[in-house]
């Protein structure tokens, strides 16, 4: 019953903590800049203004580009339910395999891109060309991390992998570290942030997502806009249940209540860490050419590649 | 260089039209402006602008040594086209057709350009002025160039655009992500500002000069009133001609540096951008505190300035410089040392040198290619003989090249400043310009390059005809040959490093 109840505090949490992520990263961004920036909170203002308004639809708009807002908001909060954040011992877990996982959202990629191509407008189509570039090397990168880790823990089940980390079972492993740099930098680039793609930007003709998804407007680019916030802090999460899952209560028990407050605790400690090191990372660097995101990525796809290798050197000694 | 080369000799050749100031103008019969046409074909005369009458055309050349304006009466409304020689001509040749109805024979492009279809007169401007028959043209009706190619597609842009920006058009034909041709349409602010100046006073039209373009107040200013008062045989006095040059020079670091950031911002690096805007809104205010006005609009007006430095705004100014070199040259060395950022500027949308002396391009666009015309040295105007200040050029024209002009120009200016706020003459601001007929040409050089004016003046000292020429109108063609070759996603960092009016262009 406890465990019901803990997953039901995990769907909520998630959907309630992303705004403030996303929020806590611009207001810093503005601070590192030097601006006085809008308030942590105002995401949450923004989601309100956009339900309130009418929605405006392309005429020649099929139902592939009405639908797709919500089908890509559920799918991206199935996703970040599934991830541990501060309890293991939860009934969706048991549904959190990583290759599930990466097949959630390359199914919300996939109707997001359907529908910027839906209406016919050249900066809908550009920004699907562009996300299926990223996306088709993105994935062999994410995939590759998960073999790597898949092969220390023999599982691509999450609350295994956290409990297998908990339990100390792995120490410091250049593998791993590979592994961590190379899922960062496929989360930058799956996230949409600089230096991929600039969320913040203005100039229909750089944008990938926002470009995407510049048809949509009123409730349709709330769930767009809530659905990319918690696709963020689902990467930030999935990188911490993975490389960092310290304090994830194990067991959710009376007797483990107070666990579950510290695995809380830590969790929100961890995100916003997150969040922190995002926003010093995007201060100090420019948004790199179109083409460059391919060497980026590839760049992924070794380092990943490497932790592979580096296991098997390293078992073989 | 054989004397037929030489502008003089062409100029002495044709028949002086008395009472334009200060650089002769010509009139040239058909068989001349034909020779001129062969003679620009030949020669590297640079073509500054060419505008017409109701019933003549003006064109303004320059050789190494002479200025003149060359004007051709066409009463049957026909004219040969200079822009097939001079590309640089083609749409200001459009403009006349669209204004005065005066045609271009031989053109090389006969669709309008400033006319979308939408004014309720045709030509409003020239002799045939007529109510428009039929309905409004449709935005979309315009002979676009036709996609050639396999695997070509197009991208239209705007004229809306997602930021705060002005309107404009923008058709790429693209191969994936290279851009194979860029085509620009412009037009969409046109204020028939030239048609609102005629019959005014001076005064009056002024404030419509300062309106042009309006981040370039203050030179489209300048260059007007040097222009009346050229026509009106009278000068400003020395106070008031340095009184300029600040306000010149405090208008061109502020835009300098709002391009700075701006180009930065595009690329996605919002430190510099938040900094370099903290740092223009320093100068904004020392500006609005010494004149009374931000960006010093209705400050230059003929025969002088509207206002008065006093010795506290020359004390806040000199704060300013003192305060802003050390910052300006902090956030210098940070582009200079992000990897990042330059990955992005350098060799991104080289402009080819010959292509900028061919279209006479001004400013930072011509000074990052090799071309280092700057008016405020060649023609020259007070006070800039005796002030020290270096012209800046580079050869790259790339968008680092722009950058780096803008850098050291305003680094220039900031010297400019310190020299005019040291040795301030004493003395008047304003002398009235007496109401003669004549004719006045000026040439000044604004943050964008140089804005050339012609004014022509009635017996009371009324507006007959004046044209403004921005710097845009030579530099709006060569973005187009810039970005060839370049990504679709690198063109708002190309149109942000030309920063080209379109109020300016669009008139």
């Amino acid at each position: 019953m406890l465990s019901f109840l803990l997953q039901l505090v995990q769907l909520l949490l998630v959907l309630l903590l992303a705004p403030l992520l996303t929020g806590f990263v611009r207001t810093l961004k503005a601070r590192l800049v030097g601006r006085r920036g809008p308030s942590p909170a105002q995401p949450y203002r923004d989601l309100w203004r956009l339900l309130r308004k009418e929605a405006v639809v392309a005429e020649n708009a099929s139902w592939v580009f009405r639908s797709a807002p919500s089908l890509v908001f559920a799918l991206s909060w199935l996703a970040a339910a599934l991830v541990p954040t501060f309890a293991l011992d939860l009934p969706l877990l048991r549904a959190a395999d990583l290759i599930a996982l990466v097949a959630i959202l390359g199914s919300a990629r996939f109707l997001q891109a359907l529908a910027g191509m839906d209406v016919g407008t050249s900066f809908g189509g550009i920004g699907s060309s562009r996300e299926m570039m990223i996306a088709s090397l993105a994935e062999p990168a994410i995939l590759l991390v998960i073999f790597t880790i898949s092969l220390f823990i023999h599982s691509t089940m999450l609350p295994h992998i956290a409990g297998f980390v908990l339990a100390g079972e792995v120490g410091i492993r250049v593998s791993l570290g590979l592994a961590l740099i190379a899922l960062i930098m496929v989360a930058i680039a799956e996230t949409g942030r600089i230096p991929v793609d600039n969320p913040a930007t203005h100039l229909e003709l750089t944008m990938v997502h926002e470009a995407m998804v510049l048809e949509y407007s009123g409730r349709h680019l709330a769930l767009i806009e809530a659905g990319q916030m918690v696709r963020l802090l689902f990467f930030v999460s999935l990188i911490a249940a993975i490389f960092a899952p310290w304090g994830i209560a194990e067991a959710s028990t009376a007797e483990g209540v107070g666990l579950v407050g510290i695995g809380l605790a830590l969790y929100l400690g961890k995100v916003f860490a997150g969040g922190l090191l995002l926003a010093l990372f995007e201060t100090g660097i420019a948004k790199m050419r179109v083409f460059r995101v391919s060497e980026f990525l590839a760049g992924a796809l070794l380092l990943s590649l490497l932790a592979t290798i580096f296991l098997y050197v390293s078992q073989s000694l | 260089m054989t004397d037929e080369g030489r502008l003089e000799t062409f100029v002495r050749g044709c028949e002086a039209v008395p009472g334009h100031r200060p650089w002769p103008r010509v009139r040239a019969g058909r068989a001349q402006w034909r020779a001129l046409a062969d003679l620009l074909a030949k020669t590297e005369w640079e073509l500054l602008a060419l505008w017409a009458e109701p019933a003549e055309v003006h064109v303004a050349l320059r050789d190494e040594t002479t200025l003149a304006v060359v004007s051709h009466p066409c009463p049957e409304g026909r004219f040969p086209s200079l822009g097939r020689i001079r590309p640089g001509a083609i749409r200001m040749e459009r403009a006349v057709h669209d204004l005065f109805g005066l045609l271009a024979e031989g053109r090389a492009d006969d669709r309008p350009w400033l006319d979308h279809g939408r004014w309720p007169v045709t030509a409003p401007l020239g002799k045939e002025r007529a109510p428009r028959l039929g309905p409004p043209r449709e935005a979309a009706d315009y002979g676009f160039l036709p996609v050639e190619g396999e695997g070509l597609h197009e991208i239209p842009v705007g004229p809306v655009h997602a930021g705060i920006i002005e309107p404009g058009h923008f058709r790429f034909h693209a191969n994936g992500e290279t851009v194979a041709r860029l085509e620009e349409r412009l037009g969409y602010v046109h204020k028939g500002i030239e048609s609102l100046m005629q019959g005014r006073t001076a005064d009056e039209a002024a404030r419509l000069a300062a309106r042009v373009s309006g981040d370039s107040t203050v030179a489209h200013s300048l260059a007007f009133a040097r222009a009346v008062e050229a026509a009106a045989e009278t000068t400003a006095p020395p106070r008031a001609d340095a009184l300029r040059a600040v306000m010149a020079e405090l208008e061109r670091i502020a835009n300098h540096l709002g391009d700075f950031g701006a180009i930065c911002n595009d690329a996605s690096f919002g430190f510099i951008h938040a900094h370099a805007m903290a740092l223009r809104e320093l100068v904004l205010r020392a500006a609005g505190a010494c004149f009374g006005h931000r960006l010093m609009m209705d400050r230059v007006v003929p025969g002088g300035v509207a206002c008065d430095l006093s010795a506290k705004g020359a004390a806040t100014l000199k704060r300013l410089i003192a305060e802003m070199r050390p910052r300006f040259e902090a956030l210098v060395e940070v582009y200079d040392n992000k990897p990042s950022l330059l990955d992005r500027t350098v060799t991104t949308g080289v402009t080819l040198t010959h292509l900028v002396h061919r279209f006479a391009a001004g400013g930072y666009v011509g000074r990052a290619a090799g071309r280092g015309m700057d008016a405020r040295k060649v023609p020259g105007y007070p006070p800039y003989e005796r002030l020290d200040f270096e012209v800046p050029v580079l050869i790259e024209g790339d968008v680092n090249a722009r950058v780096w002009i803008r850098f050291t120009e305003i680094g220039e200016s900031l010297r400019l400043l310190a020299q005019l706020l040291d040795h301030l003459p004493s003395g008047e601001v304003r002398r009235s310009v007496p109401g003669r007929a004549g004719e006045g040409l000026a040439i000044v050089e604004g943050f964008r390059g140089d804005v050339l004016t012609w004014v022509a003046l009635d017996g009371e000292g009324r507006v007959r005809r004046c044209h403004p020429r921005d710097p845009s109108w030579l530099q709006w063609p060569l973005l187009e040959a810039a970005i060839l070759g370049n990504i679709v996603a690198d063109f708002p960092l190309c149109n942000k490093s030309f920063n080209c009016s379109y109020s300016g262009h669009d008139l």
